[in-house]
């Protein structure tokens, strides 16, 4: 079969920049930085599912959502309040004036568990409930808006809008969620103390074999051909619609898609970090998360993960040292993104390495062979990178 | 008449933007295997008409019957599923991606979201991509991105992102504009060839290329159907010269 | 919720209620009309809008300390002078941030909004760097504290009037000059045929920073008023944003009249829901109704025009 339609599920520059990632991931950082450290690093982790989240439905669908907090926080809930409940034993509560129920809610006055947290007694409806319950909440805002082509900057301020409205209630309803402090000193997942340094690597592991899942599963969703419809709706949707796609369900799906990777990160946000607070849910942390997919690159999917490792790690870094420079310098990449590089350090890599080094190998090849005709010269090394040609316009 | 004997039968359509119509109580019936050309002053709703059938503007009266279904009632992905296609007035094609993947999108198949999602390049699929490639002249450019395709080839893209969908009516907006002379020619030898099995609606400007294609003619203006025949008929009705060549 | 009221007291609340925000109203109006010219006849989202209100709350701080100190006498007058002041600085930073920065992403909406959000973060923290976290709050001259009894139960405040009517003044020059300028021809021409407009000579960056610049102008005297209701803070701006976002997207941009029309609608339910629950439920209902609406009419409500 001829070249132009051959399709693999990984280009060999691509499956280079996993093994490098795993590599990474799995064994040098483990290995050089302390627990602590690593600890830290998962957290940062955690992001990167939004992140990739980014990657597909902004990068390539071109819906840009400023509510993605919103989903990662109620992931991190659903996580959390299942914790709670295992923290809240009646023994544990024993001094409590209703023993048996998280201790925020016997401080309001509340005498049972709301209904709607009985389901989180349960590991498997929790770990459901993960999923599906920002899933669903994504599929009726997505059906909503998108049924009625309610589309970007429009969709990107009412995402916004219900970031705001959900941190109010999470935060005015103190009884029920914890209010502005969220649900905190959580213990044990089935008896097993989540807050050991053990713990807590065995925890960073588990992270990174999800990231690992979870970029494949994107992967998986940009090599179909939906992810060329995606580019071809975010370019021109029009046509989609007359080559006979209903492309209101093609955004749906993906903005759901997009919210259920974010829900996965904010339940390993709240396994490792051991809480889970309305500030994680809000318009500023929401749009905090876009720079992590902007910075690494908003059309790569490894790149989301740099991403997030790297903001979150300059975050860190500068407001530890010098707090004022950290809004200066944030504030800098929202900027320096659209207008500077707006494919982030993946598009860098791709122009000042990755292009020149396969320049470099080309020419190689050809002094090697000069005397050798041209049949026989080989394959080349990578496919022309999808980045530089799905640039964002 | 019966509406048995018409691939489309509009009737009474009229559409109103703030008041304005643009298209006001216009009908008119396209035969089985047709070529209609749309011809008529700027303003005169061509484009507008088109809009109505495919569903891309609602009408406020009048109906829009294809083979038995009211389109007007219909969403634009169920149009383009009943067997309509249309061709943009400026070339729309998808410019990001390859003119292989231009097809492969087109194809229909795996319209819907899991379809998408678990849909193979198997070799009925490639198959009817060379073929429809070969009909419009791009064999030789499968590989290359739609982008950087001259305006010519991007109008016979899109016309062949049209065919392989197989509709049983096609409706090109203006698909010679901004083409050479020997495009031109090209052009409508494949309008001839790919009518046999189909209808056609075509919106131009050309009045050689019109002479070349056309079964019947349509003249609109003002939203108004104002003459209809053979290409000579219209040419010599009084109406129709008055406005081209009046005022 | 109307439980334990008589109807006269029902129809004093809302009245007073009514009154109360008017100032809101005021200030939702003025950043809603700078928001809308600049994203109506732009296309660009401006998130750094409540920066450029603070800027003017910030000059209008200073305005009053000024006088203060050296002016005493004249303090009575040096709202009118802080107004002036704040318009002028918020237009400069905007002419400037339109040179520097939003030139270079027109037609690219949602680029454009996370550049002026990045913006408005390093406003932010220059406001905290220059000024300090602390809020700073600013007195009123004496003779515009009280209020004017109307009935037994209902009173209008001073301040409330003089600032309804500087709205009131504001938007109507904006029409006009939009509408019946020269100017507003040129800014209009722009927005219908950008090449055409400058084939007939119009200078299109030109008007596209004088637009800008008027739009963070307006912002700068919204920011001004809002010192009445509000102690000025480094991020006090971030939290009218939204509510000024959802006021342009309810009133269907470009639209001067809609716009008024869903401020108003917006200040009002806000303040008289406020009155019978929390701050955050009522903030909650409003924001939730709003979303609810533009998935009704996602072009607005106040939009008549099909636009394709």
């Amino acid at each position: 079969m001829s070249n132009y339609s051959k399709q693999k599920f990984l280009s060999p520059a691509e499956l280079g920049g996993f093994i490098v990632l795993a590599i990474l991931l799995f064994v040098v950082l483990p290995l050089s930085v302390d627990d602590f450290r690593l600890n830290l690093i998962g957290k940062y982790l955690s992001y990167s599912f939004v992140a990739m989240g980014l990657v597909l439905c902004w990068g390539y669908g071109g819906i840009l959502s400023l509510g993605q907090g919103v989903f990662f926080g109620i992931g991190g809930y659903c996580m959390a309040m299942f914790l709670k409940l295992e923290a809240s034993s009646v023994e544990n509560t024993a001094i409590q004036s209703t023993p048996g129920i998280p201790d925020f809610m016997d401080w309001n006055q509340l005498t049972e568990l709301p209904w709607f947290w009985e389901p989180f007694n349960s590991l498997g409806l929790s770990l459901i409930a993960v999923i599906l319950v920002p899933g669903l909440f994504a599929f009726l805002i997505g059906l909503a808006m998108f049924k009625r082509r309610v589309g970007g900057v429009y969709f990107a301020i009412i995402t916004q809008a219900v970031a705001a409205i959900l941190t109010i209630l999470i935060v005015g309803s103190q009884g029920m969620t914890g209010g502005i402090n969220g649900i905190t000193d959580l213990r044990t997942l089935l008896g097993w103390d989540i807050r050991t340094d053990e713990a807590k690597v065995i925890l960073y592991f588990v992270c990174v074999t999800f990231v690992f899942i979870c970029l494949f599963l994107c992967q998986f969703v940009l090599r179909s051909k939906l992810g060329r419809l995606l580019v071809a709706v975010r370019d021109t949707e029009e046509r989609v619609r007359f080559s006979g796609y209903n492309v209101d369900n093609f955004k749906i799906f993906i903005f759901t898609f997009a919210a259920m990777l974010s829900a996965i990160g904010g339940a390993l946000f709240t396994l490792q970090v051991g809480f889970m607070s309305p500030s994680f849910v809000g318009i500023v942390p929401s749009i905090e998360m876009v720079i992590f997919c902007a910075v690494g690159g908003r059309l790569s999917l490894l790149g989301a993960v740099y991403g997030a490792l790297a903001v979150n790690f300059a975050k860190t870094t500068l407001s530890e040292a010098i707090p004022e420079l950290w809004l200066f310098a944030l504030g800098g990449m929202f900027i320096a993104v659209v207008s500077i590089f707006p494919n982030g350090l993946m598009g860098l890599y791709n122009t000042y390495i990755s292009a020149p080094v396969n320049r470099f190998y080309h020419a190689a090849v050809r002094f090697i062979n000069k005397d050798k005709p041209v049949e026989t010269l080989s394959e080349p090394l990578s496919e022309p990178e999808s980045e530089s040609t799905l640039g964002a316009k | 008449m019966s509406n048995k004997d018409f691939v489309l039968s509009v009737e009474g359509l009229t559409v109103s933007f703030d008041g304005f119509k643009a298209v006001d109580d216009l009908s008119f019936y396209v035969e089985e295997g047709e070529i209609r050309v749309i011809i008529g002053p700027n303003g005169a709703g061509k484009t507008t008409v088109l809009d109505l059938i495919c569903g891309r503007t609602k009408s406020t009266e009048g109906s829009i019957k294809f083979r038995g279904k009211d389109l007007s009632k219909m969403t634009e992905h169920e149009i383009v599923h009943a067997g309509v296609g249309r061709k943009f007035q400026n070339p729309s094609v998808y410019e990001d991606l390859t003119v292989f993947e231009n097809f492969e999108l087109s194809f229909p198949r795996g319209r819907s979201v899991f379809g998408a999602l678990g849909f193979q390049r198997d070799a009925e699929v490639l198959k009817a991509i060379e073929e429809t490639a070969e009909m419009v002249f791009l064999q030789e450019h499968l590989g290359m991105q739609a982008d950087l395709l001259s305006h010519g080839q991007k109008q016979w893209l899109e016309i062949g992102m049209l065919l392989i969908q197989q509709p049983s009516l096609l409706m090109l907006d203006e698909p010679v504009a901004g083409m050479s002379v020997a495009e031109r020619k090209k052009t409508a030898e494949l309008l001839l060839k790919i009518t046999k099995d189909r209808s056609v609606i075509v919106i131009e400007h050309d009045m050689n290329f019109v002479a070349d294609i056309a079964d019947r003619v349509t003249v609109l203006h003002q939203g108004k159907v104002l003459s209809e025949g053979s290409m000579d008929h219209v040419q010599k009705d009084p109406k129709v010269i008055e406005v081209y060549l009046g005022h | 919720m109307f439980d334990g009221y008589t109807g006269s007291e029902l129809m004093a609340i809302f009245a007073m209620q009514g009154f109360a925000g008017l100032i809101l109203f005021s200030v939702l109006v003025l950043m809603a009309l700078g928001l809308a010219i600049i994203f109506g006849q732009m296309g660009v989202i401006n998130m750094a809008h409540g920066e450029f209100m603070i800027l003017g709350a910030y000059v209008t701080y200073l305005t009053s300390l000024f006088f203060e100190t050296y002016l005493p006498g004249l303090s009575s007058i040096y709202f009118f002078v802080a107004i002036v002041l704040a318009f002028i600085a918020a237009a400069s930073l905007g002419a400037f941030v339109e040179w520097a920065l939003i030139r270079r992403l027109y037609k690219r909406p949602l680029d454009t909004l996370l550049a002026t959000w990045g913006l408005s973060l390093i406003l932010q923290q220059t406001y905290r760097s220059v000024f300090g976290a602390r809020e700073k709050g600013v007195s009123l001259p004496d003779w515009m504290m009280g209020s004017i009894p109307v009935t037994d139960m209902v009173e209008i405040p001073i301040n409330g009037i003089i600032v309804m009517v500087l709205t009131l003044l504001i938007t109507l020059s904006v029409y006009f000059i939009m509408q019946r300028s020269q100017w507003g021809a040129k800014v209009r021409a722009v927005v219908q045929n950008r090449p055409m407009a400058a084939a007939v000579g119009i200078n299109t960056s030109i008007v596209d920073r004088m637009t800008f610049a008027l739009g963070c102008g307006i912002a700068g005297i919204a920011g001004s008023a809002f010192t009445m209701i509000g102690s000025t803070g480094p991020t006090s701006g971030q939290l009218y944003i939204v509510d000024t976002f959802m006021v342009v997207v309810f009133g269907g941009a470009a639209n001067l009249m809609g716009t008024i029309a869903s401020a108003f609608t917006i200040s009002q339910a806000q303040t008289i829901l406020e009155f019978f629950m929390s701050g955050s439920i009522a903030k909650v209902l409003t924001l939730g109704m709003i979303v609810v609406i533009l998935m009704l009419r996602p072009q607005g409500l106040f939009t008549l025009k099909i636009r394709r």
